[in-house]
């Protein structure tokens, strides 16, 4: 891979990683370099690894061989420097906005007044003003993964690793999402780690998009849109750059794709 | 706002549905009676009045004095023992292999058969009947645990860890709460099982406190009594299962998923 001089230095490594489910061999031999304070997406059909990729870095399942660093830290679990926002929201229905929110907080033991102020600002900041103490069953899908983002944010981790988070929801409120996640990577000064499997969504919200081909799953290209990025949210899906990178990775996609 | 009122109408209007199907099954049991549909059949006025008059003379609260203490008793330790080895089966697969096939056999084992060899190896006293109790109401309670607790959801799990949940943490705030429902299920499930089983208890081994009033007022054709009796304890088994939903409900409150749409 060139190492271009813009390119910050990164703040999630991972090397050789392979993994094997019994005989399903998921990963095979995959290194990535995730830029400190941009956004990253993992794109590639279902069944690629990505899910499986995201949570070797999060340190939630154990690579069979290769290793993850994280602000040069190599990881061996879960830790505080990582929040993990999940495909299915993970919320917990017994709780009310308020504590799912609060949840990572309270098991690092924050104060119970001190994690509520700090998840107040945070339901704000998703836009749930008014919901603190709502149930997850009583919100609509969009509004229970501005819940799972609240929680992830709260615990003010240095990478956000987001699993197709937008995928269970509506379009409309998935172009929102899109653009508030814009928003984030703009002023969190965080880094993102993003899967999905949409490659519109992926040029939209992406500094750098790794293509993942399926099983077993090696990184085949790394693509970094730049020039759209300050045209404003509203001129990016008009753009001849997004629209010749929407066709150029549906051009290298498609043969993989029965 | 809106919400809560019509929640709250909604519950009036769940609790006036449960007082019209009572009226309606105790003016069967009085038609029931008038007819008569046989002459062991009181009707339900008859049956009340014998059931104030035990009330009165004090035989009743004596005789719940002996049958609550084999009932409260094993309950208790149905309860306890049943969630703690329940979560124990559900959570460790060694657990699993050694105890859950003792309760699969105790769910199926014929009651009636086992009484005999209970009271030789115990005696007739409160220990045989503690252990009646608790054959009838722990297997359910264990078992539906243990399934509870194994169906967690990974991804809340998942999620735990990844928030850096301690182990215990995991199990106190997410596999326990998760699993709640069901457990509550298996607790009701068990707890009217437990009052089968005391009166059981007081019919099969020796005649002692409710199961005596009935038994006595059966062989004196005293039939409004004995019904009046084993009315008072289906009653109790109603007040307390109720008593274990409220609970419930206060204290898992977003469990309760009724009538809001997903
Ligand atoms: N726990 C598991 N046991 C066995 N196979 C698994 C497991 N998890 C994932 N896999 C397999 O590994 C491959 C990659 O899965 P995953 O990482 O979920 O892909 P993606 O998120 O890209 O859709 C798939 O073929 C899947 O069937
Ligand atoms: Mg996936």
């Amino acid at each position: 891979m060139v190492v271009a001089d813009d390119i910050p230095e990164s703040a999630v490594s991972t090397r050789n990683i392979s993994k094997n489910y019994g005989d399903v061999e998921a990963l095979r031999d995959l290194s990535l370099e995730f830029p400190r304070g941009q956004l990253t997406s993992l794109l590639g059909p279902s069944g690629c690894g990505k899910t499986t990729l995201l949570k070797i870095i999060a340190g939630l399942l154990e690579p069979t061989s290769g290793e993850v660093e994280v602000n040069g830290q190599m990881v061996t679990g879960p830790g505080p420097d990582r929040a993990f926002v999940f495909q299915d929201f993970a919320l917990l229905p017994w709780a009310s906005v308020m504590r799912n929110v609060s949840f990572g907080l309270e098991m690092r033991g924050v104060a119970k007044s001190e994690r509520e102020d700090i998840a107040a600002r945070y339901i704000k900041e998703v836009g749930l003003g008014g919901f603190e103490n709502a149930y997850p069953h009583e919100l609509s899908g969009g509004m229970r993964q501005r819940v799972g983002l609240a929680r992830a944010l709260s615990v003010d981790a240095e990478v956000l690793l987001m699993d197709e988070p937008f995928s269970a929801v509506d379009e409309q409120t998935r172009r929102k999402f899109q653009e508030d996640l814009l928003g984030l990577v703009q002023n969190e000064n965080k880094t993102f780690i993003f899967v999905t499997h949409s490659i519109e969504e992926a040029v939209y919200v992406s500094d750098q998009i790794a293509i993942l081909l399926p099983r077993p799953s090696r990184v085949h290209e790394i693509i970094r849109p730049s020039g759209f990025r300050d045209k404003g949210v509203d001129n990016i899906r008009r753009d001849p750059e997004y629209l010749d990178i929407v066709d150029e990775i549906w051009a290298s996609l498609r043969t993989y794709v029965e | 706002m809106a919400s809560s009122l019509w929640k709250s109408s909604m519950m009036k209007r769940a609790n006036l549905l449960k007082i019209l199907s009572a009226l309606i099954l105790f003016g069967a049991w009085e038609i029931a009676g008038r007819i008569p549909v046989s002459l062991a059949f009181p009707t339900f006025l008859e049956s009340m009045s014998a059931l104030f008059a035990m009330a009165f003379d004090g035989t009743l609260w004596a005789a719940y004095g002996e049958t609550l203490q084999p009932l409260v008793v094993g309950v208790a330790i149905s309860a306890v023992l049943g969630i703690a080895i329940g979560l124990w089966v559900g959570l460790s697969d060694f657990f699993d292999w050694l105890f859950s096939p003792i309760f699969i056999v105790m769910q199926a084992a014929p009651l009636a058969a086992l009484i005999p060899l209970l009271v030789l190896a115990y005696g007739i006293g409160l220990t045989s009947k503690v252990l009646v109790v608790c054959i009838m109401a722990m297997p359910v309670i264990v078992l539906n645990t243990a399934g509870a607790v194994r169906n967690t959801p990974e991804s809340m799990k998942e999620m735990g860890k990844a928030f850096l949940a301690s182990d215990l943490s995991v199990i106190l705030k997410i596999v326990i709460p998760a699993a709640s429902p069901v457990i509550f299920a298996g607790l009701r499930l068990g707890i009217s099982a437990g009052f089968i089983g005391a009166i059981l208890a007081e019919l099969k081994i020796t005649p002692t406190g409710v199961g005596d009033i009935i038994t006595y007022s059966r062989s004196i054709a005293d039939y409004p009594s004995m019904y009046a009796a084993i009315f008072s304890i289906i009653l109790l088994a109603v007040l307390f299962l109720n008593l274990l939903e409220k609970t419930e409900a206060v204290l898992f409150k977003g469990n309760q998923r009724g009538y809001v749409s997903d």
